[in-house]
């Protein structure tokens, strides 16, 4: 069975319409980019699917593990699996990040008819991950991406994905306003992450980002529809020709 | 006709008549486009005027001392050798561009082999072989309406650097501009033109670095200007490092166009000059745009360094962060003004003002003034202001562990100016930064003739402008 | 409307809790008020001749400044006229209760404190907390009276402290809000009932959590107490007022003061949960709170922290103020005020520095959500020989909603350039954002609204008494309401 699946997904915002039809099928531990140029709904389509209630879904379906997304509140989809790594992460004073963490691990563990994770089995694993993310334990100690640099919220985002470990993962321009070393270190972080059960999709403006998170496919959004996909070569294609020239295959093709 | 008036119609003629000189063989004089950007600029000049204390932007800092002076705008190249740039070479730095009064020298620059995309000349080269490349980047975005001095310098633009870093390119050491100012024989004035482009997804640091030559004798000021365009996603440090004599005026501004997602440091460290007047300007026009904007100002003797932050937020979800850490001794006098503008479109914006200042002496002076205005209604905007001395129990506790009170001294300024280093990227430009803070706050911490602040003056009162 | 505001309204719409009355028959001196009045209050007490003395300097300074129009305008709230003259200034329960014996406490009183959660009775006393229950005008029972007076402290009815201790309350009555410090301040002098009043001697530290729990219950009346705490040299105690009233179409004023000495060495921490009745959605009804509260630290090395929940009353005026004028002596300010509908507060704090190394602390949290209107106004000033002062004052406002307003004035004047001054301020929206942000991780909608507020208050609630920080996070729970624009 697959893990997502996106049957002519129809979403608008404001009267406006943005998704115009998309359809898209991710099997467990595929890693899939979804590019376009600004405003062609690549991030609405990441909200709607970790159930932003901004986007009013005006038809078609989205399966995840065979259920219904889209009748879920965000929080049901978060504790089913679906983890959004935000473009922009928010800042909630007095909220203390490793709290907070440990408050979702556990949110999702009850869900799932777990039992709860006490603070002394949390830690060490959680400075694991730190580890990994090279992030420095004292920030942890500060509220919730309060004071944070861009880069550091963004490091902090794939930390939060690699403790509360979800099935899928969607990554929303992680790599916007990252310098070279961050992205080297976001994307090792994610790919520490990939496994045979764990998918992603990685939604993202430019090509350079593929360069380290390598996809199993590669779609390109614009106006709101999927108008091709491939491999990770396309990716390179796009860098080179733009999107503009896409755009007009695209036209072209319908004409 | 009032002799203020009088005064003001007399330095006016002396810029138009050095403009009518300059514009006749100026780099780029048969370039209409040129000509028209610096004959605009003239006239908008001459309709301002120098500004006074009674202008807002401008009432802790009185420029009269640079109004009234009779510069003269240099056109000959002066002889310099390369042993007098001895004591100012920076390690590490990709390539270095060297300007003697404004002008480029070729000989005492050092171009190797860049990396491809990366594009490192003289501006003057650039408008007199590819003026088109810049035709519509030159001065697109600043604001030569409100400032008489970034007017005067678009009159008189001719030289500088001119970089341009290509689509993607990665530059990891930093450029250095050095500006050299050798004033013989007579008050000099240059106005240095910088215009920076990094498209999308590049990165580059560049560091400007103003000296004087030793053996200087009269005052020289330097009026810059630096054009920093930032493209999508492109990652941009920018350096000022303010070190010239204690003659010297600088005014410089820094106006920075900010992309979508970009990421723009701007440093500052003055520990020179005897009236500097530091504009940061960005813009954060795209959204996701972030901005940190970082400085650290040493004043000592009768040194006037004036900070005139203005952060305009125009586009959603862009962050800004504002540091400034003043030290002042002796009659020092230090001013930081940091305007925040958030437009109505600006939602989600996130922008934090802090400005810490350590007073050393009774004399010493600083003017802090946060101004907030916020016309968008789901912001985040915080200010910070705080005006001390150098902590007596800190230092006793220093030196009861047996560090002599000078070490001691030096230590505690280190720590306050460490905050502003810690926040600079680039190892190299960090590096160089230690070095000349380590050097100057020798100087500072040494002197101490009037160790304890006397009772009676009031510091203080300026907080009240804190609001 | 999406469910991240339904939860916020959820999470926010419970009734006043507090808003019952309690049918108890009443002894009330009639509307009004003149020198007559003050007579016949000070005779119901039988007050020695120096209390008559002072309610009457007190009452003819209030008068011409009645007469001269100057009640204070200048606070950032609207409200009609106050007609002192409708104005009940006395009411007590008839049956007065022997404060000695707790049996003779009517039932119904004793039923209301309970419901309040205060119970007085000896066996379900809270453990670690000596309670005075003040119900109108007067003190009706006093709980761990002679376990804190065999350590030689003194916690009773300002009322009885007047007979007892007479010398004390000389010497300190007015001391630190004299009767002409304000127009409310005077009123209060003149008319003030009773309150609590609490002696620490040297150097004992009071092992029990003192307070008082305010019920306004009776219709028309106003309520003025007076508190007066002392903390002798190297004392040490921790005092908590709570305040609920019934729910009523009227407004009523309560013009309290209080009044705080610390003296060498001293330590006085007063933490308030304020939660009057708040009005309506409307805003019909509703205490007006318009309370003088000052501290002095009069010794050197002493320390008074002021720490306030202030979530009731249709309109709050207060500024707890410190008077540091031991050397090294500590001031603190910890305040969290919420507005809800048509609620208004103007509060906030007053720093005198007139000591050498004196530091002063000042956190403010601001909450408005509906039509509330909350504006911080906070004084610091160092005086000319106040050397090595420090003042670090943080002041944030968080809105919920569109229609409600946050305002900061802050007024500071420094006359000494040895002093070290740090302010912070920030406005910031609680928005969808942050929410979607919390349930995008797991967390449930209300858990992610209380998480939120808690956070932005969780620099004051750290310096409450256990007890009260729960109750101070559930009382800004049921306060909330409104919803994100």
């Amino acid at each position: 069975m697959s893990l997502l699946e996106i049957k002519n997904l129809r979403a608008e915002v404001d009267g406006h319409e943005i998704l115009r039809g998309v359809n898209l099928i991710v099997n467990p531990g595929e890693v899939h980019s979804i590019m376009g140029p600004n405003g062609s709904g690549k991030s609405t389509l990441a909200q709607v699917l970790s159930r932003h209630e901004t986007y009013n879904v005006t038809a078609g379906e989205v399966l995840f593990n065979g259920k219904d997304l889209l009748a879920m509140k965000p929080e049901e989809a978060a504790c089913e699996g679906v983890f959004m790594a935000f473009q922009y992460p928010v800042e909630i004073p007095g909220i203390g990040n490793t709290y907070f963490l440990r408050s979702a691990l556990n949110a999702i563990r009850k869900y799932r008819g777990q039992d709860e994770i006490d603070a002394m089995d949390f830690l060490p694993m959680f400075r694991e991950k730190l580890k990994l993310l090279e992030m420095d334990e004292k920030l942890m100690n500060r509220s919730l991406n309060e004071g944070f640099s861009g880069g550091e919220k963004k490091r902090n985002e794939i930390l939060q994905l690699a403790v509360l470990e979800p099935t899928l993962a969607i990554l929303d321009e992680t790599d916007s306003g990252l310098d070279i070393d961050a992205l080297r270190i976001v994307a090792s972080g994610v790919n520490a992450m990939r496994d045979a059960n764990r998918s992603f999709i990685v939604v993202t403006h430019y090509q350079r980002l593929l360069n380290y998170i390598v996809p199993d496919f590669v779609h390109v959004l614009v106006e709101g529809r999927i108008v091709r996909s491939g491999g990770p070569k396309l990716a390179l294609e796009l860098e080179e020709k733009g999107y503009g020239a896409i755009d007009l295959a695209q036209s072209v093709a319908q004409a | 006709m009032t002799s203020a008036a009088q005064t003001q119609t007399r330095q006016l003629e002396h810029y138009l008549g050095s403009f009518a000189e300059f514009s006749k063989r100026a780099v780029g004089h048969s370039l209409p486009w040129l000509r028209t950007l610096r004959e605009n600029a003239l006239e908008r000049f001459c309709q301002v005027g120098f500004p006074t204390t009674r202008d807002e932007d401008w009432r802790f800092t009185n420029i009269s001392a640079i109004a009234e002076m009779p510069f003269r705008f240099s056109s000959e190249p002066v002889r310099i050798s390369t042993r007098d740039l001895d004591p100012w070479q920076m390690e590490a730095a990709a390539c270095r561009l060297v300007f003697v009064n404004g002008h480029f020298s070729a000989e005492l620059s050092t171009l190797p082999n860049l990396p491809a995309g990366v594009h490192v000349s003289s501006l003057a080269k650039q408008i007199a072989e590819k003026p088109a490349e810049i035709e519509h980047q030159l001065g697109a975005y600043l604001d030569t309406e409100r400032d008489a001095f970034c007017a005067l310098n678009t009159a008189f633009a001719e030289d500088g650097a001119y970089i341009h870093i290509a689509r993607g390119v990665v530059l990891s050491e930093p450029i250095q501009l050095l500006f050299l100012s050798a004033a013989i024989g007579g008050p000099l004035m240059t106005h240095p033109r910088n215009l920076i482009v990094a498209e999308e997804e590049s990165q580059a640091a560049i560091i400007e670095d103003y000296v004087s030559l030793n053996g200087s004798t009269a005052a020289a000021l330097s009026n810059t200007v630096t054009e920093l365009v930032a493209r999508d996603n492109a990652v941009v440090s920018h350096y000022l490092i303010e070190r010239e004599d204690a003659r010297a005026f600088n005014v410089s501004t820094l106006r920075i166009q900010q992309g979508r997602s970009t990421n723009v440091a701007s440093h500052s460290l003055l520990i020179g000059g005897a009236i500097v007047r530091n504009n940061v300007h960005p813009v954060l026009a795209g959204e996701g745009g972030e901005c940190l904007i970082n400085g650290l100002f040493i004043g000592n003797g009768r040194q006037h360094l004036d900070n005139y932050m203005y952060v305009e937020h125009a586009k959603p979800h862009c962050g800004s962060r504002q540091f400034y850490n003043g030290i002042l001794d002796g009659h020092g006098h230090g001013v930081f003004h940091g305007r925040i503008i958030v437009h109505k479109d600006a939602q989600k914006t996130d922008a934090k003002q802090t400005n810490r200042n350590l007073l050393l002496s009774d004399n010493a002076q600083i003017d802090t003034k946060p101004q907030l205005e916020i016309y968008a209604d789901d912001v985040k905007c915080t200010h910070g202001a705080t005006i001390g001395q150098i902590e007596e129990g800190a230092l006793f506790y220093l030196r009861s562990r047996g560090i002599d009170e000078l070490s001691a001294r030096k230590l505690l300024l280190l720590a306050f100016a460490s905050e502003c280093l810690d926040r600079m990227k680039e190892q190299p430009a960090r590096a160089f930064a230690q070095e000349l803070i380590n050097d100057c706050l020798f100087e500072v911490s040494k002197r101490r003739d009037d160790a304890a602040p006397a009772q009676g003056t009031d510091h203080g009162r300026r907080w009240k402008e804190v609001g | 409307m999406s469910s991240n505001t339904d939860a916020i309204r959820d999470f926010a719409q419970q009734e006043y809790k507090w808003g019952f009355i309690t049918d108890v028959e009443e002894d009330r001196v009639p509307k009004g008020l003149n020198e007559d009045t003050i007579r016949l209050i000070s005779a119901k007490k039988h007050e020695p001749e120096f209390m008559l003395e002072w309610r009457l300097r007190a009452y003819r300074h209030w008068e011409s400044l009645e007469k001269a129009q100057a009640e204070p305008k200048w606070a950032n709230v609207k409200y009609p006229p106050i007609h002192y003259q409708d104005i009940v200034y006395y009411s007590a329960p008839k049956r007065k209760p022997d404060l000695k014996n707790l049996n003779e406490v009517d039932p119904e009183i004793l039923r209301t404190y309970e419901k309040l959660g205060i119970p007085l009775e000896e066996q379900k006393r809270l453990a670690g907390v000596a309670v005075d229950a003040v119900f109108d005008s007067v003190s009706v029972a006093t709980t761990f009276k002679e376990k804190l007076a065999e350590i030689g402290v003194i916690f009773c009815p300002f009322s009885e402290a007047v007979q007892n201790h007479p010398e004390l309350v000389q010497k300190y009555l007015g001391s630190v809000v004299p009767y002409s410090d304000n127009f409310f301040a005077a009123l209060n002098a003149a008319v003030f009932t009773d309150g609590s009043f609490a002696y620490v001697p040297k150097g004992v530290r009071c092992p029990l959590e003192l307070s008082t729990y305010f019920r306004i219950n009776a219709a028309s009346t106003g309520q003025f107490e007076r508190t007066l705490i002392v903390a002798d040299e190297g004392a040490y105690v921790s005092y908590l007022e709570g305040c609920t009233a019934p729910v009523r179409d009227e407004n009523q004023l309560h013009a309290a003061v209080v009044e705080l000495v610390a003296l060498d060495n001293a330590q006085i921490k007063y933490s308030t949960v304020q939660n009057w009745y708040p009005g309506d959605k409307e805003g019909r009804g509703g205490i007006y709170n318009f309370v003088t509260k000052r501290g002095k630290c009069a010794g050197v090395n002493s320390k008074i922290s002021w720490t306030q929940v202030e979530t009731g009353s249709a309109i709050t005026w207060k500024y707890p103020s410190c008077i540091l004028q031991g050397d090294n002596s500590v001031g603190e300010f910890y305040s969290v005020a919420l507005t809800n509908n048509r609620q208004q507060a103007d509060t906030g704090t007053k720093m005198i520095h007139i000591g050498n190394n004196t530091r002063s602390t000042i956190v403010s949290k601001g909450i408005s959500a509906g039509f509330g209107q909350n504006t911080y106004r906070g004084q610091v000033k160092i005086l000319k020989n106040a050397k090595g002062a420090r003042n670090y004052t943080q002041c944030d406002s968080l809105l919920i909603g569109d229609k409600c307003g946050a305002h900061t004035f802050p007024y500071i004047e420094v006359r000494n350039s040895t002093a070290r001054m740090e302010h912070e301020a920030s406005t910031s929206k609680i928005g969808e954002d942050q929410l979607f942000y919390l349930r995008q991780r797991g967390l449930k909608a209300e858990d992610a609204v209380s998480m939120i507020v808690n956070g932005f208050c969780k620099r004051v609630f750290r310096e409450l008494p256990m007890e009260f920080a729960v109750e101070a996070q559930k009382l800004l729970s049921v306060s909330l309401e409104g919803s994100v624009g």
